[in-house]
């Protein structure tokens, strides 16, 4: 089981490398996202509960957490297409337990969502956010959780589909609003209370505000009014298992 | 498609015709006493109001290098997705050497070898890697795999390709890699879903000698799907697969010897005249198939000569020729194969 894992997850972080033009290319769309809308908004938006700070340093970790979405999309996106015809055909038909191969396909595209997440944690200073060695450790563990989180909804999603035809309006439709009522691109403070509750029962939400303490560890005034990080580290675990488990069992059904 | 679709009259004749399953199968089944390799019984599957199999029954004996013969849309895909565990059936079982492929996918999962249509080779990685990633998945490591790699790609001519990427190989080359996947594990029986997609003529005769030499070097029960007629003659038997049934099973001499002599297909502008004089004049029984009569006559070359004077004007042109699978298809089923199995 375990050795089917690795060998999975190996074989992503491989091509993953091979592959450099693509990962520069899935960067610069969140970048460009950042610096315009990061940028526009900032001398107009002071929201309250942002912790004082800008809106480009705001908005800073909520691009970071898209670098990771859009990684962890794509990585859904190619696992579905392999299936049907590619490299996971032959990983159906081996004696593997299908909970390896979901586990094997997650932890791949995590790791490549981190890899991306850590280029684009280079343009930090450019945010205002100072790191040091213990906030990019902090953070890549946080990144690495909430990406698992990630692919593994978008796993969930997308399992039962044929094609991904439709997976671009799935995504559109669930993971894009998921996002944008994470706190990534406004905080909850001063929000509608409707909103305020959709943004509490929103998972991300967690890994959003994990994310922030950790990039901000021993600075409490950027993550104020946030869900506490044990709490946070708590419901995005739960989270990825739960959505792991739906995801091999979805596996288990539609094959034999 | 309508111009496949058989006439009213070329099915009943089809089905008065003496069914062609029961034959040739009691000849070339030498190790009858074993578990079967595969066996298919009544195996059903709807993709909503599509029947693409039912109820399709064929057994694959020991050692065999068996076709599933039959046109695009016929049922094959979806059979050999059940077969290797990737789909359910809705009815029906599969077992393979006796384990069922829905109660028990691991243990045919351990004893199956499968070679997909679509390639399942990752162009990124080279040609070691992908077997290397494959085998891992089968249990096997360290050494033990690296000899079996080495042995497999000697054999099939690859060695010195070890380190390029699989995107950089021909077609040929990748079907090679697929090939090594697929017996990579060591199988009992090896599934390929229409193994020589993309492969011209003379390395569709190459691949299937080479799967021939495998079998009878290792013993490996060889189950293949194809819509090509001579790569299903190359096969130890045959089941012909038409909308989802068996219409025809048999070693491919036994099936053409069973079709009733040899084949006149005849163009004439008055096909069901000319169809409906014949049987009353000669007592044969012709059917029509897209607008020309076909007749099966073990004397059919002295029934050129005849037909001709007997009905003058009526015949545009005569082809004559021994029995092939083809007409072994037409025959079970009253319409050609190249027509697409309705939607």
């Amino acid at each position: 089981m375990m050795a089917a894992v690795a060998t999975l997850w190996e074989r992503e972080v491989i091509r993953f490398v091979r592959q450099r033009s693509r990962l520069v290319g899935a960067l610069v769309q969140p970048v460009v996202f950042w610096l315009l809308l990061g940028g526009g908004l900032s001398a107009s938006f002071r929201p309250a509960g942002a912790g004082g700070v800008g809106y480009l340093q705001y908005f800073y970790p909520g691009v970071l957490a898209l670098v990771l979405l859009f990684t962890a999309i794509f990585a859904t996106i190619s696992t579905v297409e392999d299936r049907r015809a590619g490299f996971l055909q032959g990983v159906l038909a081996a004696p593997v337990p299908r909970t390896a191969i979901v586990l094997g396909q997650a932890l791949g595209g995590a790791t490549l969502a981190v890899l991306q997440g850590l280029l684009f944690l280079a343009l930090a200073p450019v945010a205002g956010v100072s790191l040091d060695p213990a906030r990019i450790a902090a953070a890549t563990g946080a990144m690495a959780l909430l990406a698992f989180a990630m692919v593994n909804l978008g796993l969930f999603i997308a399992w039962r589909l044929e094609s991904t035809q439709g997976f671009h309006a799935i995504m559109n439709l669930i993971l894009i609003p998921l996002w944008l009522l994470s706190g990534a691109f406004f905080p909850a403070d001063g929000a509608p209370t409707v909103l305020r509750w959709l943004m509490r029962a929103d998972p991300l939400t967690y890994g959003m505000a994990a994310l922030r303490r950790c990039l901000y560890l021993g600075d409490t005034a950027p993550a104020v009014g946030l869900p506490g990080l044990g709490v946070s580290l708590a419901v995005l675990g739960g989270f990825a298992l739960v959505m792991l488990a739906g995801t091999a069992a979805l596996a288990r059904r539609t094959t034999a | 498609m309508a111009r496949g679709r058989p006439s009213g009259d070329a099915a009943r004749t089809a089905a008065e015709t003496a069914p062609l399953s029961e034959l040739g199968g009691a000849t070339t089944e030498p190790h009858a006493g074993r578990t079967p390799a595969v066996e298919v019984v009544d195996v059903r599957r709807r993709f909503g109001a599509r029947e693409a199999l039912a109820g399709a029954s064929f057994t694959v004996v020991q050692g065999e290098l068996f076709g599933l013969l039959g046109p695009n849309g016929g049922g094959k895909s979806t059979l050999f997705r059940i077969i290797a565990t990737l789909l359910r059936a809705d009815g029906g079982t599969a077992r393979i050497l006796g384990h069922d492929v829905m109660a028990a996918p691991d243990e045919v999962r351990r004893r199956l070898g499968v070679v997909f249509q679509h390639p399942s080779v990752d162009g990124k990685l080279t040609v070691e890697e992908n077997l290397r990633h494959h085998g891992r998945l089968y249990g096997l490591r360290g050494g033990r795999l690296g000899e079996r790699i080495d042995g497999l790609l000697s054999r099939l001519g690859l060695a010195d390709r070890r380190r390029e990427l699989v995107e950089r190989l021909s077609g040929g080359l990748r079907r090679r890699v697929e090939l090594a996947k697929g017996l990579l594990p060591r199988p009992a029986v090896l599934l390929l879903d229409e193994p020589s997609t993309g492969l011209d003529p003379a390395a569709r005769r190459d691949f299937l000698a080479e799967l021939r030499a495998l079998r009878d070097a290792d013993g490996v029960t060889v189950l293949l799907t194809t819509h090509h007629m001579e790569e299903a003659e190359r096969c130890d038997r045959v089941a012909i697969l038409d909308r989802g049934r068996v219409v025809a099973l048999g070693a491919p001499d036994a099936l053409k010897a069973a079709v009733g002599g040899d084949v006149l297909v005849v163009e004439t502008p008055t096909a069901e005249v000319l169809r409906d004089g014949v049987r009353a004049r000669f007592g044969v029984a012709g059917t029509l198939v897209d607008g020309t009569l076909r007749l099966e006559h073990p004397r059919a070359h002295e029934l050129v000569r005849e037909l001709v004077e007997a009905f003058p004007g009526a015949v545009r042109t005569i082809t004559y020729g021994k029995p092939t699978l083809e007409d072994v298809f037409v025959h079970a089923t009253g319409h050609r194969f190249a027509a697409e199995a309705p939607a």
